[in-house]
C-alpha cells in the first residue's frame, strides 16, 4: 500500500504542518509592535525601531552563541563576565599603542578579542567535558573568574580608551550605517545567517541537536560528543567577542559592572525564541527575535507613562515565564 | 448500532467488561484506525495481533485513555464512558504496560512501584512497608533485582519486569500488555505468564499484544487480528493455529520463515579476530568471523553478549585484541572501527538507537552524514533520496513521512534503526536482537535480508535471545555464560537442547 496514502499526505498538509512553536515568537513580536503603536505613536517610527534593534544587538549576538550551547544540552552562565573581561583586555591592548597605525591597531585588537573569546569558550568547554562538571557549575565558576580578572585589571574602576584618534576611527563600527542600516543590525543579520546555515545545513548542526536530545544515541552513532559540546562553547565565545567588538566603540570604556546579568537576558532570548532549554532543538532566528522583543518591551515601558521603567527587570522575568508556558501548551497541542 | 461480530465465545456477552465500537483514529489528518470493534470479557486473556503499524498500540492507548478516539464509543461495564487521560484511568482499574516503558530513570524500584500512591503513616512515608510490598511482588514474578536498585542502572529486561510488577501491584481489573515479553528471556516470560494466568482465574481481564505466535497460542483465550488499521477477525484461540493467525495478519500466505543456509568456505578470509578480550564483565573472549558468515551469539540475558559486542565496536572500555581484517583496532574508538567497516546495531533503540523527537531523515542519516555533501555541508536532496531508498529497502511503513521517530510503531522504529546502521555500508555487521518487536512477515523479510547480505560477502554477527532465530539463521553459534564463551556449535550440533545445555552451565568445551 504505502504510496497512494503518502501522496495524499504530501498534498494536503503543507499548511497544517507549520510549526506553531517556530511561529510563536514572531506572532508575539507583531502583537508587541501593535501594543507599542497604541501606547505612543512615535514608537512605530522607523527611527525608533532601528534604535531599539541596534541596542538589542549585543544580547542578540551573545544569544546566537547561546543557541548552540543550549541546543547541545549545555548552559553558559559566564557570557556576561566574558564580555567585560574580553572588552577590558581589548581596550588595554589598544591603549598600549604597540602598532603605530591606528587602523592596524584596531584590526589587531579585534583579532585579539576574537581569539580571547574563543579561548574563554574553549576553557568553559574543556572544564565541562574533560572535567565532567555540570555546565551550570563549571560556568558559574568561570563567571566568577572572568569577572574577578576584570575587576583586577581595572583595579575596581573603569578602563577607558585613551587615543582620541582611535576612538574617532572606531566609532562607525557601532554608530555607522551602510545602505541606510545601522552596522550592528547588519552584523547581527550576518552572524545569524551564518549560524542558521551551520545549524540547519551542516553536519555540525545535526550533531549539536543529536547530542542535545540524546547523548547516548549520538555516541552510539559515532559522534564525538565531547568535541561537539566543546565546539559549541567556543562558538559561544566567538559570538561574545563579536559583541565586544561592537560594544567597545559605543562607550569606549568598560568597568567591573559591564555585562552584568547579560547571561540571563541571552538565555531568555533563546528560550523566548522557541529553543528548548533542555536541548535538542535550535531556532536561531527565533533567538534574535527574542532579543529584539526583550529590548522592545523596555522601550515600550519607557515611552508609556503608566508603568515605571524601574520595573523592567520584573517584566522581563515575567516574559520568560510566559514564554515557557506558551511553549508548553503548544507542545501539548501538537 | 449493528451488533458487533464478536459473539462467538464460550462466555455469555453479559460478561463483557470493556467494549469498543466503531473506533476510528487519525493523527494530523492521517487515519490509522478504521471503525474497529473490540470486546473484552471478564477473566479472559485477549490477544491483539497484527503487523507492525497495524494499529495495536494505538487501540490499546485508546482503550486505556492515553489517546481519545476520533470517533466511536467505549463502554465500560456496558455504560458509555470517556476515559480520563494520562493514566488517570487507573482509578477505574485500567492499567497499561507500555511497549516503550515510562519509568523515571533516577527513582528506585520501590519508588517507581509506588509512584503517585505512596503509603504514609502519620504523614510520613512508610518506606519499610513499601519496600516489603515491592519485594513480595518481585518475588511473585521470580525477579531477583533489589527493591532499592535505581531504575537507570537496570537492564532492559529488568526494567520491563519492574513495569510489569508495577501493573500487578495495582490490583487492576483490566491490564493491557503491549509486547511485554519482547525483551524477556523464556524463563522470565514463563514467570510472567504464571502470574497472568493466576490473576485471570481471579477475574482480571488481560489484553495481550505480542509478535511471538507461540506465546499467544499458549496463553490467550481469544485472538483479535488487525490489519492496516481495520478489524479482520476475532476468534477463540483454540480454533486457530500459528499458521492461520500469521495468514490473517499478513493477508497472504507466508513461505518459509528462514532462508536457505549457506556455509562459507573454510578458507574464506577472517574479517574479524577477537583475542583475549576482557571487560568489566566479559572474561578472555576469543573468536573469529569469516567473510560471508552468519555467526550467532546465544546465552542467557546478562551473559555478557552485549558488553562484548559494544567493546568490539569501540563503545566501551576493554583490554585484549580486536582485528578487523589485519588492522588492529584501538580500544574505545568508535570512529576507527566504523572507518574500518564495522557497524553495531544496539538493542536499546529508545535510549541508544534513535532520536525519538527527530524525524526519519535525521535519524537515518545521523551515523553517515559524511555521505551527504562535502566540507560539512549537507544536501537535503541527497538525504531525501537516502530516505526514499531506505523506506523501500526495509519496507518502513509510515503514513506520514515527517512523523517523529518516537511516534512510529515499534516495529517500524526497529526497521528504521537497521536502515540507519546499514547506511554506513559495513562489511562486518553486528546486530543485537534484530527482530525485537517485529511481526512475522517483517521477521521473514529481515532474515532474508541478512542472508542476502551474507551472500554478497558481508559478515554478520547475530546476538539474539530468540533461540529459533539463532538456529534458523546461523551456521555457527557461540554460547556465552557469565561473561565467558563456553561453547562454539557448528552444523548438526546447533539445536535448542544443546544451546540450553551450554548456556545453563551443564556443558562446556574448550574454545580455540
Ligand atoms: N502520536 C502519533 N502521531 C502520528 N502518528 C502516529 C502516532 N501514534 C501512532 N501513529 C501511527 O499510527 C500507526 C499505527 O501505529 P501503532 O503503534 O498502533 O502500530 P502497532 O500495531 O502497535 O505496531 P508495532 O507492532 O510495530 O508496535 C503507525 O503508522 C504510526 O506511525
Ligand atoms: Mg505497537
Amino acid at each position: 500500500m504505502g504510496t497512494d496514502v503518502n501522496q495524499e499526505v504530501e498534498v494536503k498538509s503543507r499548511w497544517q504542518e507549520i510549526d506553531l512553536r517556530a511561529v510563536a515568537p514572531f506572532v508575539a513580536l507583531a502583537l508587541l509592535l501593535l501594543l507599542g503603536a497604541l501606547v505612543n505613536p512615535n514608537f512605530i517610527g522607523l527611527n525608533n525601531l532601528a534604535n531599539v534593534a541596534t541596542r538589542s544587538a549585543f544580547i542578540a549576538l551573545i544569544a546566537v552563541g547561546a543557541t548552540f550551547v543550549i541546543s547541545s544540552g549545555d548552559l553558559d552562565l559566564s557570557v556576561g563576565s566574558m564580555v567585560a573581561f574580553v572588552a577590558s583586555v581589548m581596550i588595554l591592548f589598544m591603549n598600549t599603542n604597540v602598532i603605530a597605525d591606528p587602523g592596524m591597531m584596531i584590526a589587531a585588537a579585534m583579532a585579539l578579542a576574537l581569539v580571547m573569546g574563543a579561548l574563554c569558550g574553549l576553557a568553559n568547554g574543556l572544564i565541562t567535558t574533560l572535567g565532567k562538571i555540570e555546565p551550570f557549575i563549571a560556568t558559574l565558576g568561570t563567571m566568577g573568574i572572568y569577572r574577578g580578572l576584570t575587576t583586577w585589571l581595572s583595579q575596581g574602576g573603569a578602563i577607558t580608551l585613551q587615543s582620541a584618534e582611535q576612538q574617532e576611527l572606531y566609532r562607525p563600527a557601532y554608530f555607522g550605517e551602510v545602505a541606510g542600516l545601522p552596522v550592528p543590525i547588519l552584523v547581527v543579520l550576518g552572524v545569524t545567517s551564518v549560524a542558521a546555515f551551520v545549524l540547519y545545513r551542516m553536519r555540525y548542526g545535526r550533531h549539536v541537536v543529536a547530542v542535545g536530545s540524546n547523548p547516548s544515541v549520538a555516541r552510539y552513532s559515532g559522534i564525538k560528543v565531547d568535541r561537539v559540546r566543546t565546539t559549541a562553547f567556543v562558538i559561544q565565545g566567538v559570538c561574545v567577542a563579536i559583541a565586544v567588538v561592537l560594544y567597545v566603540p559605543r562607550l569606549g570604556s568598560t568597568s567591573a559592572t559591564t555585562g552584568i546579568l547579560w547571561e540571563l537576558q541571552a538565555i531568555t532570548a533563546v528560550v523566548i525564541g522557541g529553543t528548548a532549554l533542555k536541548g535538542g532543538s535550535s531556532r536561531v532566528w527565533g533567538t534574535i527575535c527574542g532579543a529584539f522583543i526583550l529590548e522592545l518591551v523596555g522601550n515600550i515601558m519607557l515611552l508609556s507613562n503608566f508603568i515605571s521603567e524601574y520595573l523592567i527587570g520584573a517584566i522581563q522575568g515575567a516574559i520568560i515565564i510566559i514564554a515557557m508556558l506558551v511553549q508548553r501548551s503548544l507542545v501539548r497541542r501538537s | 448500532m449493528v451488533s458487533t461480530p464478536v459473539s462467538d465465545g464460550a462466555l455469555p456477552p453479559s460478561d463483557t467488561v470493556l467494549s469498543a465500537q466503531r473506533i476510528a483514529k487519525s493523527f494530523n489528518g492521517v487515519q490509522v484506525l478504521f471503525s474497529v470493534d473490540f470486546e473484552l470479557r471478564r477473566g479472559e486473556i485477549h490477544a491483539l495481533m497484527g503487523e507492525n503499524g497495524a494499529g495495536k498500540s494505538t487501540l490499546v492507548k485508546i482503550l486505556s485513555g492515553f489517546e481519545q478516539p476520533s470517533s466511536g464509543s467505549i463502554l465500560l461495564d456496558g455504560k458509555p464512558v470517556r476515559l480520563p487521560p494520562n493514566g488517570a484511568a487507573e482509578a477505574l482499574g485500567i492499567v497499561v504496560i507500555h511497549q516503550e516503558f515510562n519509568l523515571a530513570e533516577h527513582l528506585t524500584v520501590t519508588e517507581s512501584l509506588f509512584l503517585g500512591r505512596e503509603v504514609t503513616r502519620h504523614g510520613l512515608l512508610d518506606r519499610k512497608h513499601m519496600r516489603a510490598e515491592t519485594r513480595r511482588v518481585l518475588d511473585l514474578l521470580g525477579c531477583k533485582i533489589s527493591e532499592t536498585a535505581v531504575i537507570g542502572a537496570l537492564s532492559v529486561a529488568d526494567k520491563q519486569m519492574v513495569e510489569i510488577a508495577k501493573a500487578i501491584s495495582r490490583n487492576a481489573r483490566i491490564v493491557f500488555m503491549d509486547e511485554p515479553t519482547a525483551v524477556l528471556s523464556q524463563s522470565e516470560s514463563a514467570a510472567l505468564f504464571a502470574q497472568v494466568r493466576m490473576l485471570r482465574d481471579r477475574g482480571t481481564s488481560f489484553v495481550f499484544v505480542s509478535h511471538k505466535l507461540d506465546e499467544v497460542i499458549a496463553l490467550s483465550d481469544r485472538v483479535t487480528v488487525l490489519r492496516d488499521g481495520q478489524w479482520i477477525k476475532t476468534a477463540p484461540t483454540s480454533s486457530l493455529d500459528g499458521e492461520s493467525i500469521a495468514q490473517l495478519m499478513v493477508g497472504r500466505e507466508l513461505s518459509s520463515l528462514y532462508p536457505q543456509k549457506t556455509e562459507p568456505n573454510v578458507d574464506e578470509a577472517r574479517v574479524l579476530t577477537v583475542t583475549g578480550l576482557t571487560t568489566a564483565h566479559v572474561r578472555d573472549a576469543h573468536f573469529d568471523l569469516r567473510r560471508g558468515e552468519i555467526l550467532g551469539f546465544s546465552g542467557m540475558i546478562g551473559s555478557g553478549r552485549t558488553e562484548l559486542m559494544e567493546a568490539i565496536a569501540g563503545l566501551g572500555p576493554r583490554s585484549g585484541e580486536v582485528r578487523i581484517g589485519q588492522a588492529l583496532m584501538p580500544p574505545g574508538d568508535v570512529q576507527a572501527t566504523t572507518a574500518a567497516g564495522l557497524a553495531y546495531m544496539t538493542k536499546d533503540r529508545k535510549h541508544k538507537g534513535l532520536l525519538l523527537g527527530a524525524d526519519m531523515t535525521a535519524n537515518l542519516t545521523l551515523q553517515s552524514l559524511d555521505q551527504h555533501g562535502a566540507w560539512g555541508y549537507l544536501s537535503p536532496k541527497s538525504m531525501a533520496r537516502a530516505l526514499e531508498r531506505a523506506r523501500r529497502r526495509f519496507d518502513i511503513r509510515v503514513r506520514d513521512a515527517r512523523v517523529q521517530a518516537g511516534r512510529m510503531s515499534g516495529g517500524n522504529q526497529q526497521k528504521l534503526l537497521l536502515a540507519k546502521v546499514m547506511e554506513v555500508a559495513p562489511h562486518v555487521l553486528i546486530i543485537d536482537e534484530p527482530t525485537r518487536g517485529i511481526d512475522v512477515g517483517t521477521k521473514q523479510q529481515i532474515y532474508h535480508f541478512i542472508a542476502a547480505l551474507a551472500r554478497e560477502g558481508c559478515s554478520i554477527i547475530v546476538v539474539s535471545s530468540e533461540m529459533p532465530e539463532i538456529i534458523g539463521l546461523c551456521t555457527r553459534v557461540v554460547v556465552m555464560r557469565a561473561g565467558r564463551i563456553v561453547g562454539v556449535l557448528e552444523g548438526d550440533e546447533i539445536s535448542e537442547q544443546e544451546i540450553m545445555r551450554y548456556s545453563a552451565g551443564l556443558k562446556q568445551k574448550a574454545v580455540a
